[in-house]
């Protein structure tokens, strides 16, 4: 295998079924290094079950999940998961809403997690660097002394990827970022996302059509546990399966 | 700038000015209590009796116990209703060494053995009292024993995720359970009489002003002690991460923090804190017994906590010393209304002033921590 | 309303009355030959008293047992000032509450000196031990027959053997004939027929009584001279032996059985207590700390009703049901409209403020009703025992709130299931937006929830008033190991609290032999600890909003 196909995460013949109802049925999917992966698919097609399963929370029946080409994800637990570096946003946002944007950063900062190094951890000068930096991608610079609760919506959303980012990820997974959000907030949102591709992979999960069009190089349909399209949004809104399964029943 | 921020705290207090006036009082008065005391004559009107010493003495460390359940309640969100517990154990640590010192000299006159041993009939001391007769192992004792159930009860609990009401119904249990335990003759550890009639401690006489005066500033000085290393912690990194824990656990948890352990240190610290108010207690109060663990002694710590305002240290101890100065004087000048007034004050501050006393002065301040970040990046 | 009430009482007595008067003159005649008799008892020398006995017996009057039994027991006394004699209620009370001799009933108190006790001796209280149970022997009342039987076999005479033989062939109630040859073979174990001595252990065998088992472990040991055995037989020995670890295990296993009950009905307390819990806290999320204190709220509606109405305590205890559950259910409804509904969603918020509520209402009983325990009368239809054999009572109390606990878990089920206020607290609990969705009042809802655990509560207290004293600590006492059935069970289930009810009263009670009852408790905790270790949302896992996690 040539260092040019190498894929940043391998889902491979997935299956997950609750009480009989299959939420993954040999489910195949890669993710390119840098890429910018969009899933849609109408409900109960299995996206959230697979972001489940990336992360840790849903172990599946069967099949195989790496990250890279070393890493197995199916043996590592949630907080592994993600020093591995792998990075997810949560549908509804959850920040800290008593902390301060600042402070919400700090505490996403790659680092030791130990209760006696964090009583005396001090930001460095390359950590702040980094806030900085990435205060400035999600654009909250001017509200870092803000309290969490304060912000709008879309305002939590972008710090709580830019707490992802505070990680560094190497793929970000991102649920359903721009529902509830005004245009302009959208607008904003596919900026932000489009400047992290490259650097990282993403995988985003949403319902907004427009939306995804506006970001996706490449789009993954899921249906009933399966990839039934793939290819890019023209390519995609034209293949009958698609068609069936959003117009059709 | 970068050089402020390697140094979060500029001064040791920073911008807390609610402990910056804690702490000026303090000093104040651990310094007008033993003058009053000492240097002016008792026939004087404005001499402290001893009495006097140790009602605020006794103050001083119900405050220490409202720093340790402020602690882990108004930072981390764990609700703890058996706090006593680790104050108890702390006083009869304290207490054993106490008996210990008397010696001879108890009723029975029996050189090793406490009276209440001897009026059992008990030949020989308990493997468990070894040792308290030396301060330094007892001192470790008043620490370590609160400590260490501590560590054992939030293993347990922490680890199965037993959170919010769940944790305080058993904390209120474990507080119940000892409290009968401790009741009874063959624990050893005086059954309803607790222990009493000290004589001396470290060979000064318990009795003597001079010696109220001392245990009195050892009080205070551990009281400041305490305060700092609560804003320590609650200033550090890891006390943000507390404050997340405490606003959205598994939000914490998936950034990689390890929540269970985080509250079991701050659990177990908050105990010693307990611990060390307890020890603290006996010598100046004279008695412990076992109605110390009594249920509602815990949960009155988290009234005085929430009245003070909960989140902030200087609050909890306001609300401590507030609410135990009206206890001493509802309950000398109207006994049967101090009840319905402690009850009417949990069911009005839930209600009406869920941030205490403090939130009630400071509600058009700033709140601290975006202060803090502002300066931080000027 | 008292006047009312004493009017009642008086038509209530009046045909007693009327047949008390009719039933004296009929017997007249009789009445005055047994009285003149009894009055010689009063100078009488013990010998003298012997006859008199005789004497009496020979009338055959019906109160002849109670008045010898009383004469036996040292309560009977003749006044001194116009030398009536009377039957005392008690020996040596002061003052003492008189019975009239020939209609048994209360004749008032009288001080201590102001009348003589008719005393008694060894030999006579022999003599009179065997004609009272002569007596009773020929009793139509089965009970009487059997303490007669078990009465004579404590000290079996030739005399007595007799009597029960004559007994044996007259007797039809097979547990009375039971009890008779128990007795004819203890008899017969000091025979000098080894034969005779043989079956007499092998009847032995199957009896479970302590004074059997006593009596056959004695046949093993050493006899005095320390040569041989009490029973020289090494035959009958052997049976003795066998005889005696079959008894014990027979009572071992009616400890253990009653062990079980107790179990149960501190359990069944406990599931009362946690049924009101769970389903405040499945519907409305709340702990409410102030549930004990509903509880003492009926406890001492109990009280009050018993006081309300004196005449008919077997009455006012299913009167004290419905009232406590209102009066514990208003205060329910209450609480929750003034304090808990600005609470919602806030779990430890609301612990606190029930807690106020729970000081308030301790010290609002201590004002109205002192800090003192007030005592509630256990009518008569609950106090005794219900004998099952010679190894196992069990009181009626504990059944009958063992049979209550059923019947309320039963009801609060059935409310729950069955009606529409029961839908749709369920549909409350599962799902609130939804359920507001489709048009239900959750308001209402929530406060009917609360009054609905609330009453419970007070129901609770009623069926504790019979078990404990009423006072103002009354709610604290349960409290806790009632939180602990909800943690165990599970939180908002019911058959968690029956079930998590249950079985920790039953390992409590089983524990409490070996462990103490203090330990017991300790070890209950620990092993609860460990267990949400294994199963943190207890046995039955809450599902709905109480569940979610914030």
């Amino acid at each position: 295998m040539n260092a040019a196909r190498r894929k940043r995460l391998y889902l491979e013949d997935l299956t997950v079924s609750f009480d009989g109802f299959k939420a993954l049925n040999n489910l195949n999917l890669y993710v390119d290094p840098g890429e910018l992966l969009c899933i849609i698919g109408p409900n109960g097609a299995g996206k959230t079950t697979m972001m489940d399963v990336i992360t840790g929370k849903t172990r599946p029946d069967s099949g195989t999940a790496y990250f890279g080409d070393a890493i197995n994800l199916l043996q590592l637990s949630e907080a592994e998961i993600v020093a591995a570096g792998i990075g997810r946003k949560f549908q509804k946002p959850t920040v800290f809403e008593q902390l301060t944007v600042f402070e919400n950063l700090e505490l996403a900062l790659a680092g030791s997690r130990s209760f006696l190094k964090t009583l005396r951890a001090r930001i460095s000068p390359a950590e702040r660097k980094r806030i900085d930096e990435v205060l400035d991608i999600i654009g909250l610079s001017e509200h870092l002394g803000s309290l969490g609760r304060i912000l709008a919506h879309g305002q939590k959303q972008w710090l709580e990827i830019g707490m992802l980012l505070m990680q560094n990820p190497e793929l970000l997974l991102v649920d359903e970022p721009v529902a509830g959000m005004t245009p302009h907030e959208i607008e904003h949102t596919a900026e932000l996302l489009l400047s992290l591709a490259g650097e990282h992979s993403i995988v985003v999960v949403e319902h907004d059509m427009h939306f995804v069009r506006s970001i996706a190089k490449r789009v993954t349909v899921l249906h009933e546990g399966q990839v039934i399209a793939e290819g890019d949004m023209d390519k995609v809104q034209q293949n009958p399966r698609v068609i069936e399964v959003y117009l059709g029943v | 700038m970068p050089s402020s921020m390697s140094s979060p705290s500029y001064g040791i207090l920073g911008h807390d000015r609610g402990g910056a006036w804690f702490l000026a009082i303090l000093v104040l008065v651990a310094v007008a209590v033993p003058v009053l005391n000492l240097a002016v004559p008792p026939s004087s009107a404005i001499h402290l009796s001893a009495f006097g010493i140790t009602l605020i003495g006794k103050y001083l460390c119900y405050a220490m116990l409202a720093l340790a359940v402020d602690l882990i309640w108004g930072y981390c969100g764990i609700l703890s209703l058996g706090h006593a517990v680790f104050f108890s154990l702390g006083g009869y640590a304290m207490g054993m060494y106490l008996m210990r010192q008397i010696g001879p000299r108890g009723v029975y006159g029996d050189p090793i053995l406490p009276d209440f041993m001897v009026f059992l009939n008990w030949k020989s001391l308990p493997w468990f009292w070894y040792g308290f007769n030396h301060f330094p192992f007892a001192l470790a004792m008043m620490l370590v024993v609160p400590a260490l159930l501590a560590l054992v009860f939030g293993w347990f609990a922490f680890r199965s995720r037993v959170t919010g009401v769940y944790f305080s119904i058993i904390t209120q249990a474990l507080t119940y359970a000892l409290m009968l335990a401790f009741f009874r003759n063959d624990m050893g550890f005086g059954g309803n009489n607790g222990f009493t009639d000290f004589k001396d401690i470290l060979s000064f006489d318990l009795h003597s002003d001079k010696t109220r005066v001392v245990l009195f500033l050892f009080t205070a000085l551990a009281l400041g002690a305490s305060y700092l290393a609560c804003r320590g912690i609650v200033e550090s990194r890891a006390g943000r991460v507390l404050r997340a824990i405490r606003d959205a656990e598994s939000r914490t948890r998936f950034l990689g923090y390890p929540v269970e352990s985080f509250k079991l240190w701050v659990f177990v610290f908050s105990a010693i804190i307990a611990g060390l108010a307890g020890a603290l207690y006996v010598p100046q109060i004279g008695i412990i017994n076992p109605s110390e663990f009594a249920p509602i002694n815990s949960i009155e710590i988290v009234i005085w906590v929430a009245v003070g305002g909960r989140g902030t240290l200087y609050g909890a101890i306001a609300g401590a010393v507030l609410i135990n100065y009206a206890k001493t004087y509802f309950t000398g000048v109207f006994p049967d209304a101090w009840l319905y007034a402690l009850g009417a004050l949990f069911v009005l501050v839930t209600l009406f002033l869920p941030r205490g006393i403090v939130g009630l002065v400071s509600t058009n301040r700033k709140t601290a921590a975006p202060l803090r970040v502002q300066a931080q990046k000027a | 309303m008292r006047q009312l009430h004493r009017g009642e009482r008086w038509l209530f007595l009046l045909p007693l009355t009327l047949l008390g008067v009719a039933s004296l003159y009929a017997q007249t005649a009789k009445d005055a030959t047994f009285l003149s008799t009894l009055g010689e008892l009063r100078e009488a020398t013990y010998s003298d008293k012997a006859h008199i006995v005789e004497r009496l017996s020979q009338t055959g009057h019906r109160n002849l047992r109670q008045v010898l039994t009383a004469f036996m027991e040292g309560r009977l006394y003749y006044r001194n000032s116009d030398q009536h004699i009377f039957l005392a209620k008690t020996a040596d009370e002061d003052p003492l509450s008189l019975i009239d001799p020939i209609t048994l009933k209360s004749a008032g108190i009288a001080p201590n000196d102001t009348v003589t006790a008719i005393g008694t001796n060894n030999s006579l209280r022999a003599a009179l031990r065997k004609t009272v149970a002569r007596f009773a022997l020929s009793s139509d009342d089965t009970e009487v027959r059997l303490d007669a039987v078990r009465e004579m076999s404590r000290s079996l005479d030739e005399e007595t053997t007799t009597l029960l033989r004559v007994q044996e062939k007259v007797e039809k109630n097979a547990g009375v004939k039971r009890e008779i040859a128990t007795a004819l073979a203890l008899a017969a174990l000091d025979g000098t027929d080894a034969k005779a001595r043989l079956d007499a252990v092998n009847t032995l065998k199957g009896s479970i009584s302590q004074d059997v088992r006593n009596r056959l472990a004695l046949l093993l040991g050493k006899s005095p001279d320390g040569a041989g055995f009490v029973e020289s037989d090494k035959k009958i020995r052997d049976a003795a032996a066998a005889a005696v670890s079959n008894i014990d295990m027979w009572r071992n296993f009616y400890s253990g059985v009653e062990t079980l009950f107790f179990g149960l009905s501190l359990g069944s307390v406990l599931v009362l207590i946690a049924i009101g819990l769970a389903i405040t806290f499945g519907v409305v999320g709340v702990i409410n700390m102030a549930h004990g204190e509903l509880m003492m709220l009926g406890a001492y509606t109990t009280y009050v009703v018993q006081l309300a109405m004196p005449g008919h305590i077997g009455l006012s205890i299913l009167v004290a049901v419905p009232a406590a559950f209102v009066v514990a259910g208003l205060i329910g409804v209450l609480m929750e409209r003034t304090i808990i509904r600005f609470l919602y969603g806030r779990p430890l918020e609301t612990l606190l403020a029930t807690f106020g509520v729970s000081l308030i209402l301790q010290q609002a009983v201590r004002s109205i009703f002192s800090a003192l325990n007030r005592s509630v009368i256990t009518p008569d239809w609950m106090s005794g025992s219900l004998r099952l054999n010679d190894a196992l009572a069990i009181t009626y109390n504990r059944l009958y709130i063992v049979i209550f606990t059923l019947i309320i878990f039963a009801l609060s089920m059935l409310v729950l299931k069955r009606t529409r206020i029961g839908l749709d607290i369920r549909a409350v609990s599962q799902n609130r937006s939804m359920a507001k969705a489709m048009g239900i009042r959750t308001e209402l809802v929530d406060a009917m929830t609360f009054g609905l655990g609330s009453g419970i509560a007070g129901v609770a207290g009623v069926a504790l008033s019979q078990l404990t004293n009423v006072g103002p600590n009354l709610g604290q006492s349960y409290i806790i190991d009632s939180f602990l059935v909800v943690v165990f069970g599970g939180v908002g289930n019911l058959w968690g609290a029956l079930i998590g009810g249950t079985s920790m009263g039953i390992v409590n009670k089983l524990l409490e032999p070996y462990a103490g009852a203090v330990l017991a408790k300790i070890l209950v905790l620990v092993a609860l600890i460990l267990f949400i270790q294994i199963r943190p949302r207890g046995l039955f896992p809450p599902s709905g909003r109480a569940a979610e996690d914030k």
